[in-house]
């Protein structure tokens, strides 16, 4: 029974290149927390680190009440999954699972107890005579989560497991995943997952919640839904959400927003919520929540793609590249010579950013 | 007019395949041509071993007109109190110890340089390539005071012991260059099974080197079993003789060389080289051509 807690946690590599910035966070017993961000933001070397595979150059890592930092990453009661699984090759499926537990030196009939149900409940039966060079790429990350599973962790650690897959498998993987923690967590079994992804919606759809992060840092740690609706930053904005929140620039003078050339007025509860008058402000906006109106603000188009059952407008608003995400059947009623749009911002969805500080100042309870 | 474009098509097929034929069969003569150039002083050291000493020089041929089998029962029995088989048997006690220990240590060495961190490590590397490349005559002098004053003349330690410490530079490069060529990943998660570092070496790494480490061994084998330098220096009792010398032994001592002898008891030298390598070879090409492991 676990929480995974980072308390300033740092890590500067031999190189003296600085990889971590002192990340806090805690992660609840039985949560499923998603690692998300670009390539290279140190993901896998926070991972890493939690698993004891790298040096902790500064804070603690704590599992349960223990401080791990000093602790073999065999004697921190953690499993991990690798991107490239990782299995023994020159053991059969059966000993790469039972590994970890005979060096434990559990007795032979209880792990070969252990095998046959982990090998039912991942459906790798028919596998258990065969090398790992004799599996396909998704029956060995079965097996390689198989590996995982069969030490009963106190947290579960995954780096990727699923981009070597493809995108059918790996649909399908993620909801074995998600419902194989939520049946452990339903058993009342140790269950906290911290899986890393650069894949939004791997992300989204199985966080309890997601820490995202930037070169070291971590810029918003909540739930999908707050990240999407109420995102923290402009770095979460732009990061979270497809296509990405349109983002323009201007100024707030009085009750309106101030674009090169035009101007909108924003909502009350906008205002009211202002934290703070922003010098240079960003007026975001997701294009699922730009709609065409009359009133609107006029953009010159650019390119339209089709997408089946919507349509990606994209048009230039006074310099900004924006995207609006409107139903074929809108596209539809649109003049077809029109080289302008005029588009409304939903006013409850709008966000306003300090420019040059990133944060959003818009949000409902600022404390 | 489609029927003469077929029969054409069949002929410019048949035709082509002639041509194959014929170059295959052009291409397997020339290989066996030059297979047996290479492979003739073989095959007549072999034939010759069954002729008599006159017929050796008489008849140039590899088949003996009577064979007999006087070159090896003479040539076993030796000029010295000693049968071959004492000398087979030096060769073993040498061997044996030389090529286990090859194994062992420069695996661990291996190990180390390949995965872990340690302070003077690119110079300690450094150093390993450096010996690589220095000839070996240059440490003869040296390394024959050292021994004299350890007092291991005339025993077998200097002729295994070195190499059984790593002493090779040769084999711990071979092992570091395929250890860098496996991903470290199966070794992180046998760490995060519960493994530590000996356990690692011993189910992760070991079983995953077996190809290199079955080469390193028949090297080592194949090197000491020829070696003839080193005994020359180091034995001087002929009873320690390892079977090297023991040949350069019928050589002296006889004032008419038994040729027939000599030459016997090279088929037998060279026989246990020739049926471990056969015995191992898939392994071998396996190392030697080095690196790549299955992902
Ligand atoms: N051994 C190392 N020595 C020096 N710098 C390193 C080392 N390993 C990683 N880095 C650097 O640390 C940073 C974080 O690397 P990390 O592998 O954690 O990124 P990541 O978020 O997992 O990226 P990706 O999504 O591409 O896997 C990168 O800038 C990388 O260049
Ligand atoms: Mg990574």
């Amino acid at each position: 029974m676990a929480r995974l807690q980072l308390h300033n946690l740092e890590k500067t590599y031999g190189n003296g290149f600085r990889a971590v910035h002192g990340i806090n966070l805690d992660i609840q017993e039985g949560e499923f927390m998603v690692f998300v961000g670009p390539s290279g933001c140190a993901k896998s070397t926070t991972l890493r680190m939690i698993a004891g595979l790298e040096d902790i150059t500064g804070g603690e890592v704590r599992i349960g009440d223990r401080i791990v930092n000093d602790l073999q990453p065999g004697k921190r009661h953690i499993a991990m999954v690798f991107q490239n699984y990782a299995l023994y090759p020159h053991m059969k499926v059966r000993s790469n699972l039972s590994f970890g537990l005979r060096l434990a030196g559990v007795p032979k009939a209880e792990r070969e107890k252990a095998v046959e149900e982990v090998a039912r409940i991942l459906e790798i039966e028919p596998l258990l005579d065969r090398l790992p060079k004799q599996l396909s790429g998704g029956q060995a990350q079965r097996v390689a989560l198989g590996r995982a599973l069969i030490k009963k962790p106190e947290v579960f650690l995954f780096d990727e497991p699923l981009s070597n897959l493809d995108a059918k498998l790996r649909a399908s993987m993620r909801v074995r995943i998600t419902d194989l923690h939520r049946r452990l967590k339903a058993e009342g079994k140790s269950s906290t997952v911290v899986y890393v992804t650069h894949d939004q919606t791997e992300a989204m759809t199985m966080g309890d919640r997601i820490c995202v992060m930037q070169s070291g840092n971590i810029m918003q740690v909540a739930t999908p839904k707050e990240l999407y609706d109420a995102p923290a930053n402009l770095f979460v904005a732009g990061f979270i959400g497809m296509p990405e929140m349109n983002l323009v620039n201007g100024r707030i003078e009085g009750t309106s927003f101030h674009t090169a050339g035009q101007a909108i007025t924003l909502p009350d509860h906008v205002l009211a919520r202002l934290s703070a008058k922003p010098e240079n402000a960003v007026l975001g906006i997701r294009p699922q929540h730009l709609k065409l109106s009359q009133t609107g603000l006029s953009a010159r188009l650019k390119n339209v793609e089709f997408m089946g059952h919507e349509v990606y407008l994209y048009a230039d608003l006074d310099g900004a590249e924006i995207v609006c995400v409107v139903t074929t059947a809108e596209y539809d009623a649109m003049d077809a010579n029109a080289d302008t749009i005029r588009v409304l911002p939903d006013p409850t969805r709008i966000h306003i950013f300090d420019q040059d500080s990133g944060t959003n100042v818009s949000l409902p309870d600022q404390s | 007019m489609t029927d003469t474009t077929i029969d054409t098509a069949r002929l410019q097929a048949r035709k082509r395949i002639r041509n194959a034929r014929i170059s295959a069969f052009v291409r397997y003569v020339v290989l066996l041509a030059v297979g047996l150039v290479m492979l003739y002083p073989l095959i007549w050291l072999v034939g010759a071993s069954f002729k008599t000493n006159n017929e050796i020089f008489a008849n140039p041929g590899f088949m003996p007109q009577n064979p007999t089998l006087d070159g090896y029962i003479e040539g076993w029995k030796t000029s010295t109190p000693y049968t071959f088989g004492t000398f087979f048997l030096n060769s073993f006690k040498i061997i044996l110890p030389k090529v286990i220990g090859t194994v062992i240590s420069c695996t661990f060495v291996a190990y180390g340089f390949a995965r872990f961190d340690f302070p003077f490590k690119k110079i300690l590397f450094g150093s390993v390539i450096a010996i690589l490349l220095l000839p070996n005559v240059v440490t003869r002098i040296p390394q024959y005071i050292l021994f004299r004053d350890l007092g291991w003349l005339d025993s077998f330690l200097p002729l295994w012991v070195p190499s059984a410490l790593a002493g090779d530079a040769f084999f711990v490069f071979m092992l570091v260059q395929f250890l860098r060529a496996i991903p470290g990943d199966m070794e992180e998660a046998a760490r995060v099974d519960g493994a530590n570092s000996w356990q690692t070496l011993l189910f992760i790494v070991v079983p995953m080197l077996a190809p290199a480490l079955i080469s390193v061994a028949l090297f080592q084998f194949m090197w000491t079993m020829n070696d003839f330098l080193g005994p020359l220096i180091y034995i001087s009792s002929v009873d320690k003789y390892p079977v090297s010398l023991a040949l350069k032994l019928s050589i002296d001592t006889t004032e008419a060389f038994a040729w027939n002898r000599i030459l016997a008891m090279s088929v037998l030298t060279i026989t246990p080289a020739l049926a471990v390598f056969f015995a191992a070879q898939k392994y071998f090409i396996e190392g030697i051509s080095a690196g790549g492991i299955k992902g």
